[in-house]
């Protein structure tokens, strides 16, 4: 049997490297691919409590988690094909209006 | 014993391939490597009885959303986009800040303690089959949070749409 711990173990890290591609990478639709990560990682660490602790709940609640993640891709590449539209690019350093 | 090598393997493999993901370069390689690590999360999610959730992570995540992220991808300039550096200025900071996340939630596992086991047994899932049980919770208990997550898709739809069309001639 594998311990419960492990799973949160691997989920933990697979979302540091989400919060570091997030926070690091140029191009906006790796960006975008980090956030998904970040969901996988929360959805792991769900399905992997509910399962021990014996109450799906947990699942329903990833169930969730995707349905939100889909909503979000989709929305989110609409932004970047508006982006591409107005300004021709695709890095996030080259997009600040909203700097001040 | 034969299942935690086969954990081992898998979680070594996702890490690996989620650092894979966030370090390409090109962008289309990383769209193809996240199609890797999904189908590894899916078996991921067979480890622990969610046969449901790992179709529905095959369908949704490998199959529609990595087909709308490959799309996009293959709308921009690939041949600029391997000429310059692939992280902003402030990627010290940021791994930084994912390094003492990292440090700060793994202490914070010692002091977890699990909740007492509630009734959905392995057996009972067995015996009802997964797809059943976590039906039938989705649609008594869950039912109002249901519809609210397929008012969020059509809102999705509409926005996508909207934001994506060319503005019309007054």
């Amino acid at each position: 049997m594998v311990p419960l711990h492990w799973y949160m173990v691997l989920s933990m890290i697979v979302f540091a490297i989400g919060v570091f591609g997030f926070l690091s990478r140029r191009n906006i639709i790796i960006v975008f691919m980090s956030i998904e990560l970040m969901l996988n990682a929360v959805n792991i660490n769900l399905i992997a409590l509910s399962h021990y602790i014996q109450d799906l709940r947990g699942q329903i609640l990833a169930f969730f988690v995707i349905a939100v993640a889909a909503a979000e891709a989709a929305i989110g590449l609409a932004i970047v094909i508006a982006l591409f539209r107005n300004k021709a690019t695709a890095h996030v350093d080259e997009v600040k209006e909203m700097q001040g | 014993m034969i299942q935690q090598l086969f954990f081992i393997y898998f979680a070594f493999a996702i890490t690996g391939l989620s650092l894979l993901v966030v370090t390409r370069k090109n962008p289309v390689h990383s769209v193809l490597w996240m199609l890797l690590l999904f189908f590894h999360i899916a078996s991921l999610y067979l480890f622990l009885n969610a046969e449901f959730m790992a179709a529905i992570q095959v369908i949704v995540y490998a199959g529609g959303i990595l087909v709308l992220f490959l799309f996009v991808v293959l709308l921009m300039n690939i041949r600029e986009e391997l000429t310059i550096s692939k992280f902003i200025g402030a990627a010290p900071t940021g791994f930084t800040f994912a390094v003492a996340l990292l440090v700060v939630v793994l202490l914070s596992i010692r002091s977890f303690v699990a909740a007492p086991p509630g009734i959905y047994s392995i057996d009972l899932i067995k015996q009802e089959t997964h797809t059943k049980v976590l039906g039938k919770l989705l649609y008594t208990e869950f039912l109002y949070p249901f519809e609210v997550a397929s008012l969020i898709l059509l809102v999705a739809i509409i926005g996508a749409i909207v934001l994506a069309k060319r503005r019309l001639k007054p």
